[in-house]
């Protein structure tokens, strides 16, 4: 069964609070991972690799770099 | 004293070993005679004829924010540890970046990294090596985090020499500063190797202490039952600035950094050269460096592991170079022996006891070895006198690697 947006969105908010810190209530989906929540290229591919972990989606890297925001990440592990 | 040289001054200071998690713990620790030696409890522990380590008091990793922690080695967490108390201890609030520098090594790098992270290549694949596994692992990895923290831009160095490391970074520290490159530098060492295969590598070569039935009594330095040195994790760092700069901001100062002294045993890769020639001219130069004569040090830091090869020459070349005068003192009965981290935390040590006038006792002697002629400091601490008097700290390592620095009171 296809998770809803809000349930993707909470477990990227708790990825990103596990990795960076940032608490996961400031992760909402227009937020740009660079300019937003100054995360950087590293820390992008953590993110990438916990959230196959989580969801069981592969976003190869040629995939990663285009995906700038939260709403980006919910939009591609939603297909 | 020679007068054309810049003078170079500590101003901060900051630790974290097997004692405390900071100076003042790890300082009144030592002052008590206390032992930072534990069994491990780890399951690996059968897998090693150690059982026995000297392990930092407070886990680095329980300091840090999570997500900065998960992101370091446990090297670069002691020595950003350490260094943010020195920092702070310092108080700096505003130098040119330019001016800025930082020297920390350690001696073996990242290697608890390295091979978790080989462990996981095998059983999980490259995709699931963590990013920065890279940074984790390379030696100047310490230094070059710390270099981010303080915003330092005149120079990130990382020496690499074994057990002399720490204080190798100290004598390279002076010497930026004296050469005008920079006039404030963070240096020191850290390390972090409790590790089954650091032990049983240091074991095979049968250099480590195998007293199991007695972990803290198991470094013993010139005991005539000393079997080996007990490996210990942690980090130093101080804060050297030019006098100048530490007087224009007003600086509390603690000690002078007088000089240091460089030599190489060209002996053997590991066991010291039996003479202390070696020795002897690493103290002379930092005497020679530090325009200081044998009279002038009142107190030496010895390297003094608990090894039974290096502890009795070391006070053989002590007593040739300075004289039998000096109150002198291994600390490492109580710490363990921090590696690369041991030139940062026993400076440290050094320019508290110039500060404070007081030497920790070594702990653990019992049925003292032949031939030492030296004033050791057994026991009880003792009082250094007032006036301007001179220390020094010997740091030795694998390698061949002898370096010795010299600071001053104020």
């Amino acid at each position: 069964m296809a998770m809803t947006e809000q349930e993707i969105l909470a477990g990227i908010g708790k990825i990103i609070n596990e990795i960076t810190g940032i608490p996961a209530a400031e992760v909402t989906p227009e937020k740009n991972f660079v300019d937003d929540l100054d995360i950087d290229s590293l820390s992008m591919v953590e993110i990438a690799v916990a959230a196959q972990d989580e969801f069981g989606v592969e976003i190869p890297d040629d995939q990663l770099k285009n995906l700038k925001t939260v709403k980006d990440v919910i939009g591609f592990i939603q297909g | 004293m020679s007068t054309d040289q810049v003078r170079v001054v500590v101003t901060g200071f900051g630790a974290t070993t097997p004692l405390g998690g900071d100076v003042a713990s790890t300082w009144s620790a030592l002052l008590a005679g206390q032992s930072g030696v534990r069994t491990l409890t780890e399951d690996w522990v059968d897998s090693v004829p150690v059982k026995f380590a000297a392990v930092a008091a407070v886990d680095p990793a329980e300091v840090l924010p999570r997500p900065e922690a998960r992101r370091l080695d446990r090297a670069e967490q002691l020595a950003l540890v350490a260094a943010r108390e020195a920092w702070a201890h310092a108080g700096i609030e505003k130098v040119d970046p330019e001016r800025l520098g930082v020297v920390v090594g350690s001696g073996i790098g990242g290697i608890t990294t390295i091979l978790s992270a080989y462990d996981t290549f095998k059983e999980k694949g490259w995709q699931r090596l963590s990013p920065y596994t890279v940074p984790m692992l390379m030696p100047n990895g310490p230094a070059g985090w710390i270099g981010i923290e303080v915003g330092a831009r005149a120079g990130v160095h990382a020496t690499v020499s074994a057990c002399a490391t720490g204080a190798e970074s100290i004598g390279y520290a002076i010497e930026m500063i004296r050469s005008g490159r920079a006039d404030v530098v963070v240096a020191g060492g850290t390390e972090a190797a409790i590790h089954p295969l650091n032990i049983g590598s240091f074991a095979a070569m049968r250099a480590m202490s195998t007293r199991n039935d007695d972990p803290q009594g198991a470094s013993r330095p010139w005991d005539r039952g000393r079997d080996g040195f007990v490996l210990g994790e942690g980090a130093g760092i101080v804060v050297l600035e030019s006098e100048e700069h530490a007087r224009a901001r007003g600086a509390t100062v603690y000690a002078v950094a007088a000089g240091v002294g460089y030599s190489a045993d060209a002996h053997h890769i590991a066991q010291p050269e039996p003479t202390g020639a070696g020795v002897m001219l690493a103290m002379r130069r930092a005497l020679e460096n530090a325009g200081l004569t044998g009279q002038d040090i009142r107190h030496v830091n010895a390297h003094a592991t608990s090894t039974p090869a290096g502890d009795v020459v070391e006070t053989i070349a002590i007593k040739e170079v300075i004289g039998g005068h000096p109150l002198v003192t291994a600390t490492k009965s109580m710490t363990g022996h921090l590696l690369g981290g041991a030139g940062g935390i026993e400076s440290v040590f050094t320019i508290l006891a110039l500060h404070e006038r007081i030497v920790p006792g070594t702990i653990n002697v019992e049925d003292l070895d032949d031939g030492i002629e030296v004033d050791l400091v057994l026991g009880a601490p003792r009082a250094l006198p007032d006036g301007r008097i001179a220390a020094i700290n010997n740091s030795f390592g694998f390698g061949g690697h002898d370096v010795a620095v010299a600071f001053t009171s104020v």
